[in-house]
């Protein structure tokens, strides 16, 4: 009898971890984005080539000659691309050396887009199947690679780069040196 | 209460969807099947067992997405040169995580995924007997 008394208030309890369950939920919710298991580990191999005629295409080999460098998954079909643009100008401007995988795309659009939103880009590969792409662990465009001097991957930036997320890339690469 | 309703519609006919996809034709073995019967319906068991990333409520074999594409090829290419769909998988899940199969792992972290319709089904059956030998005793 005196069991039963206690299964009782079985029910209400289950209830209550349920709302806490949801309310977590709701208030905090869960991070959704895909990280790249690659972080921590070298660059795979791979060769992109140029993606327009005046600079060169990329390798991992191009990563194991001096600093720091940024690898900066775009494309021009990817609208956050186009917000995230000037940020990477501003990183330019600061000296970060930043280089590029360009998805899915045409020379003609990457001209285009970089004649319109400006060119932050050392090198630009043309990863026209997107297989650099699925090699690094990127499940999107923009994401944004930080790479130290020995091509080894530091740090995964997803989405656009906005202002306040400078000073977070800027410390990776001070990190990464 | 009647205008917001009539702004939340207005909202959702002028809201467009996003263009965020390529320009470029869809890649070889994107959408095409590989010559060999057997090679393909391996290939195509394997793609309905991995996350499109981009998706993530639809296996590459269901969507329309360019990434689904790119993913659905490298499937058929390693499956042409001879790779096994396990190898592919764990090439996948060594860059995305246990997240891009729909065949998760069983460890610590899955073990209730796996145990929980055991224990339920082991509890409803407990209630079950008990309250039935009740039944049989009035």
């Amino acid at each position: 009898m005196k069991v039963t008394r206690i299964l009782i208030w079985l029910p209400l309890a289950l209830f209550a971890i349920l709302l806490v369950v949801v309310a977590t939920g709701i208030v905090k919710p869960g991070d959704r984005t895909i990280h790249s298991r690659m972080v921590g580990k070298p660059l795979p191999a791979f060769t992109l080539k140029p993606m327009v005629a005046n600079k060169p295409g990329l390798s991992p080999q191009g990563f194991r000659e001096g600093g720091p460098r940024l690898l900066n998954v775009f494309a021009t079909w990817c609208i956050p691309c186009i917000a995230e643009a000037p940020e990477l100008m501003e990183l330019k401007r600061r000296g970060v050396a930043i280089d590029a995988v360009a998805v899915r795309d045409t020379p003609g659009d990457v001209r285009k887009f970089l004649a319109r939103h400006g060119d932050p880009y050392a090198r630009i590969g043309d990863d026209a199947k997107g297989e650099v792409q699925l090699e690094i662990g990127s499940s999107g465009v923009p994401e944004t690679f930080v790479i130290d001097g020995q091509g080894k991957i530091a740090m995964q930036h997803i989405g656009a780069i906005r202002r306040d997320d400078i000073p977070d890339i800027m410390a990776a690469l001070e990190r990464a040196k | 209460m009647n205008r917001f309703a009539i702004l939340c519609a207005v909202a959702l006919v002028a809201a467009g969807p996003a263009l965020a996809d390529t320009s470029r034709p869809p890649v070889d073995y994107a959408n095409t099947q590989l010559s060999d019967p057997r090679q393909e319906a391996q290939a195509k068991a394997l793609m309905e067992e991995l996350r499109c990333l981009v998706c993530q409520g639809q296996s590459i074999a269901d969507s329309d997405a360019d990434m689904a594409g790119d993913m659905r090829a490298l499937v058929r290419r390693r499956i042409a040169a001879g790779e096994k769909p396990d190898a592919i998988r764990q090439w996948l899940i060594d860059r995305y995580g246990d997240y891009v199969t729909y065949d998760p792992p069983f460890d610590w972290l899955t073990a209730p995924l796996w145990l929980t319709p055991i224990v339920l089904v082991a509890l409803g059956l407990l209630l079950a007997r008990r309250s039935l030998k009740r039944r049989g005793r009035n």
